[in-house]
């Protein structure tokens, strides 16, 4: 079981998510954004940072490098995928998820310790978890307040598709306090909060995040990817 | 000064350089001529040095390059004499585990098992002041280049800040820019920022102190050097390309005071690509471990003529570099302006021929913009004697010709007048013990109140919540606690823990023990969460050096401060000094913030500040004394600050360290915090308040309530001892003879919980929490 970790310039959760990974249990590749090919992984992972700086638009000009075009082409095939925070911005600004990441309400950066109910335990990323579970992840970002028309966000609450919600607090206006969705097939999941931080008991709020993880490898190995 | 007009035509040095640029045969040729030298802040006597040194008048490149490296910021010129004594006072036993001190961009220390730890704290002042978010993001910039350019890999930072009245107008347009830079850069960069201080006082209000730390880490084997060796050896400048912000930066802003009817300073400020920083981070990293640099050094305060003045003079002494291959964003810059520029997120290094393919390769996989500019070069006899040979070109014409060591090492050095002023006596005759104190148990309640809900003692999450303190993913402890924690490897378990912390409002009272209680309380926030104490770093933020007053603050703080690393053995391994923070003639409060190191052989074992469990008993140690002089008490209920500051012993701070680390690694505590501004009260909120867990206090008798719960005696913590082991605990302290007093017990879980000091008040954690967070956010939105 090989998760791919991509590295933009200007990544800065990838080395975390390799990690969590491997406590995991998988056996991680660091991928490059020039990468021509996904070097036979059965997962990517697009991590949190600021690619390219963010200096256009989060996640803007991440979407055209080159690696992203095989990350596109295997996802729609069915590979599992998760953007994390600064890579939910991508897989949204890739069009592989709907709607966008607008600056926080408050205007502020904010790092919590965030309180998310987990919606959809039925993904490719979900599947260790409970429907309605309650978990702590780590929430660091600046831009981070989810959005979306109407239409789209009653599409999304009436298939399921909600993966996380914020509870307690809402950190950053995102609508109906959505903290993460997936795709209709439930294989492209996008999340604001880190669950990669959260997998060790000494530098992060405990180890709810492990089931992300724990979660991909049990879909890889119920055989059901399409490489 | 009046040289920082916007318009270039006005620059003296442009329009008299201009339409083509001063050479060494053209200073030859016109001995005599006018030059601005006043204007770029030196003095007769400094003029006629350079004058001295050259043996004809300098070029125009040549008088910027002495002008800036000679400012008060890069030559120490006020401040070098004093600063010796770190040095002098440095013991054999203090020097174990020093792998590189005072002099290189920062400090090196050996933490063990191959390991080696960089840090330092700098200041940004007077920047952060003109432009809070640009001055507070090149700050820590700045400080993290200087890490990564000793082979580092930083892990974290941490900064501190002042500034003036928490409900002034201008702190609301200072710091939430600065909180703003900070977070948008550091967090840019990935870097966990995991502690400091925010402190708000009246003397900080024309010139607030922005102060970062950056810690490094790296294997012995990989520790590199600022300097050029080895002849014919290329120099290569790389990074973001060289601009006109922050020209003259060095020499005008961090060496004058504001006034306020000055002009316009904006355009001297640095702005900052945190992306292309973190490009270099990486890029740097890379090319160290393909060990393809010889010797590096970062670009920061005077830009080029730091970088090349430096390197030449640290390695064989002789450099010749073509000014012309520099890459401009601004084509129309002249020569003096690119030696000047302080562009941000630029590296120089010395690489060996055969290595700047492999070299330039690393760069474009990075994006990163690679120049070769120059190469090391031979130095006669002679040459050398004379401080070695720097020779820089623009298009093929000769226009510095300098011994490099003049440049960097050789500036003036000055004995600055100073004395103890007048109102000194005063300001400690002054006693607190005038002050109306608190009786009633009422009294009590709502002084506690008042003092957890204070701009200097609330909760500082409004500004840290803008802080990334997880990335990297090894952040054990970070802000509230008393020192950060980062874990350096996971295999050895190693960690190491950093601490900033500085109370001008006691090195008012007096600098000298002020000085020596900044040190004792890093000290012991290091201390409580179970690391030893090995390292000292510090940031003195003072008034003008010309005011002799200024001058005997600073010289006692500095002596406090090297007596008191002797004393405590541990050694000061780099700083920086930062003058002329005042407005008008009012200095700020003496602000010798002090950063310490400390190590923890298995970062598993530390202590946390925060009660987490019911049912333990809480110790206090160290001993309680009627001291109010300097205290948060005094300002809060009396804007009272006079008398002296609390007692230092440093005898019994590292004593108690010894406590606090043994019981750590013995598993004996389940939260340790220490006690400084507020006291025992907010000491215990504080820790009841980290993770709900209410308590019971039975205040010892024989002291007034008021004095056991509000004093600020130095060398004293709290402590929540683990099921079972009070005899064991009870015995360590007797072994170290730590004064003990078993004060309560945590009773109580939730926001439901309550704290009871006994025959005093009950105040639920609720209502504390209300109190205790509301502050900050109420004010700054």
């Amino acid at each position: 079981m090989k998760i791919g970790v991509v590295t933009f310039p200007g990544s800065l959760d990838d080395a975390d998510a390799r990690r969590a990974s491997e406590i995991a249990g998988a056996e991680t590749v660091p991928m490059w954004h020039g990468d021509h090919d996904l070097a036979g992984v059965d997962a990517v992972v697009l991590p949190g940072g600021f690619s390219y700086g963010d200096y256009l638009r989060c996640g803007a000009i991440a979407r055209f490098a080159p690696v992203m075009a095989e990350v596109v082409a295997a996802a729609e095939r069915g590979m599992p995928v998760l953007g994390i925070c600064n890579g939910f911005q991508i897989l949204c600004e890739s069009h592989l998820l709907p709607g966008a990441l607008m600056r926080n309400e408050h205007q502020r950066f904010v790092c919590r310790d965030q309180r998310v109910r987990i919606e959809n335990a039925s993904t490719a990323w979900t599947s260790a978890y409970d429907a309605g579970q309650h978990v702590t992840f780590v929430l660091k970002s600046g831009e981070g307040g989810y959005v979306a028309d109407v239409s789209t966000l009653d599409r999304l609450e009436g298939d399921g598709r909600v993966v996380a919600r914020y509870l307690e607090v809402n950190p950053n206006g995102s609508l109906r306090d959505i903290a993460g969705i997936s795709n209709e097939r439930g294989n492209v999941v996008g999340l604001m909060p880190h669950p990669e931080h959260a997998v060790d008991e000494l530098c992060g709020p405990g180890t709810d995040g492990l089931g992300f993880f724990i979660s991909v490898m049990k879909h890889v190995a119920n055989g059901s990817v399409a490489r | 000064m009046k040289m920082m007009h916007r318009g270039r035509p006005d620059h003296p040095i442009a329009s008299s350089s201009a339409p083509s640029p001063d050479t060494v045969a053209a200073a030859e040729a016109s001995p005599d001529r006018q030059q601005p030298w006043r204007e770029l802040g030196l003095e007769p006597v400094e003029y006629d040095r350079i004058r001295e040194i050259l043996g004809r008048r300098p070029t125009s490149s040549e008088l910027a390059m002495y002008s800036v490296m000679w400012s008060e910021h890069c030559s120490y010129k006020s401040s070098k004499a004093l600063l010796r004594q770190f040095g002098e006072k440095m013991t054999d036993a203090m020097r174990e585990h020093l792998m590189v001190g005072i002099g290189e961009n920062a400090g090196v220390v050996d933490i063990g098992q191959g390991y080696a730890v960089t840090f330092k704290v700098e200041s940004h002042n007077h920047p952060s002041y003109v432009e809070p978010y640009q001055g507070a993001a090149t700050g820590i910039g700045g400080i993290v280049r200087d890490i990564l350019s000793m082979g580092a890999r930083p892990v974290a930072v941490m900064d501190s800040l002042r500034f003036g009245p928490a409900d002034a107008p201008d702190t609301h347009r200072v710091l939430p820019g600065v909180v703003a830079g900070i977070g948008g850069y550091g967090n840019c960069l990935g870097l966990p920022n995991i502690g400091g201080e925010v402190v708000f006082d009246q003397s900080y209000s024309g010139n607030p102190l922005v102060n970062a730390l950056c810690a490094g880490v790296m294997r012995h084997d990989q520790l590199h050097l600022a300097k050029a060796s080895g002849v014919g050896n290329q120099v290569i400048l790389y990074g973001a390309k060289t601009g006109g912000d922050g020209i003259g930066g060095v020499s005008v802003l961090a060496s004058e005071t504001f006034d306020s009817d000055g002009p316009a300073k904006r355009p001297s400020v640095q702005v900052g690509d945190p992306f292309m920083e973190k490009l270099l981070i990486e890029c740097t990293l890379e090319l160290f471990a393909e060990g393809l640099v010889a010797g590096i050094q970062d670009l920061g305060g005077a830009g080029l003529s730091c970088a090349t003045s430096e390197l030449a003079s640290a390695g064989d002494g002789g450099m010749h570099i073509r000014l012309d291959r520099v890459p401009l964003r601004d084509a129309s810059l002249t020569p003096e302006e690119i030696l000047m520029s302080e562009s941000q997120e630029r590296m120089m290094a010395v690489v060996e021929p055969g290595d700047v393919e492999r070299f330039m390769k690393i760069c474009a996989k990075w994006d990163v913009e690679a120049t070769v500019i120059g190469e090391v070069t031979e130095v006669s006899a002679s040459d050398q004697r004379r401080g070695g040979r720097l020779h820089i070109d623009w298009r093929d014409q000769t226009i510095v010709d300098v011994p490099p060591r003049t440049v960097a090492h050789q500036g003036p050095v000055y004995e600055r007048s100073h004395s103890r002023p007048g109102w000194q006596d005063r300001l400690q005759a002054d006693d607190p013990a005038r002050l109306a104190r608190p009786r009633t148990g009422d009294e009590i309640r709502a002084t506690l109140i008042a003092m957890i809900a204070s701009p200097n003692l609330c909760d500082r999450s409004w500004v840290t919540a803008q802080y990334d303190r997880y990335v990297q993913g090894n952040t054990v402890l970070a802000q509230p606690e008393d020192a950060g924690v980062i874990r350096v490897d996971k295999t050895t378990g190693l960690g190491v823990a950093l601490a900033t912390d500085c109370n001008g409002r006691f090195t008012q009272l007096d600098p000298y023990a002020g000085a020596q209680l900044a040190l004792a309380e890093a000290y012991r926030n290091v201390a409580v969460t179970g690391a030893r104490p090995l390292a000292v770093t510090n940031c003195l933020n003072f008034g003008s050096p010309e005011d002799p007053a200024v001058m005997w603050q600073f010289s006692e703080a500095v002596r406090g401060l090297a007596d008191g690393c002797e004393q405590l053995e541990i050694p000061v391994t780099g700083g920086n000094v930062s003058f002329y923070n005042q407005t008008g003639s009012n200095p700020v409060v003496p602000t010798p913030v002090v950063g310490v190191l400390g190590v923890l052989g298995d970062v598993s074992r530390r202590t946390p500040m925060g009660f987490d469990a019911e049912g333990q008993s809480i110790h206090l140690l160290g001993a309680t004394r009627d001291e109010f002089g300097g205290s948060e008490w005094a300002q809060v209920a009396h804007r009272h600050l006079g008398g002296l500051p609390p007692q230092v012993d440093l005898e019994a701070e590292r004593r108690l360290a010894d406590v606090l680390i043994a019981a750590a690694g013995e598993g004996l505590v389940g939260a340790a915090h220490d006690l400084s501004d507020g006291g025992l009260a907010q000491a215990m909120v504080e820790s009841c308040l980290r993770r709900d867990v209410g308590a019971v206090v039975q205040l010892p008798e024989g002291l007034d309530p008021f004095i056991t719960l509000f004093s600020e005696s130095a060398g004293r913590a709290i402590v929540a001892v683990a099921f079972g082991e009070d005899e064991a605990f009870r015995d360590l302290c007797s072994v170290h003879h730590v004064v003990r007093q078993r004060i309560g017990v945590t009773a109580g879980l939730g926001a439901g919980a309550i704290l009871e000091i006994q025959g005093q008040c009950t105040l639920r954690l609720a209502l504390l929490r209300d109190a205790w967070s509301s502050t900050l956010p109420r004010l700054f939105g």
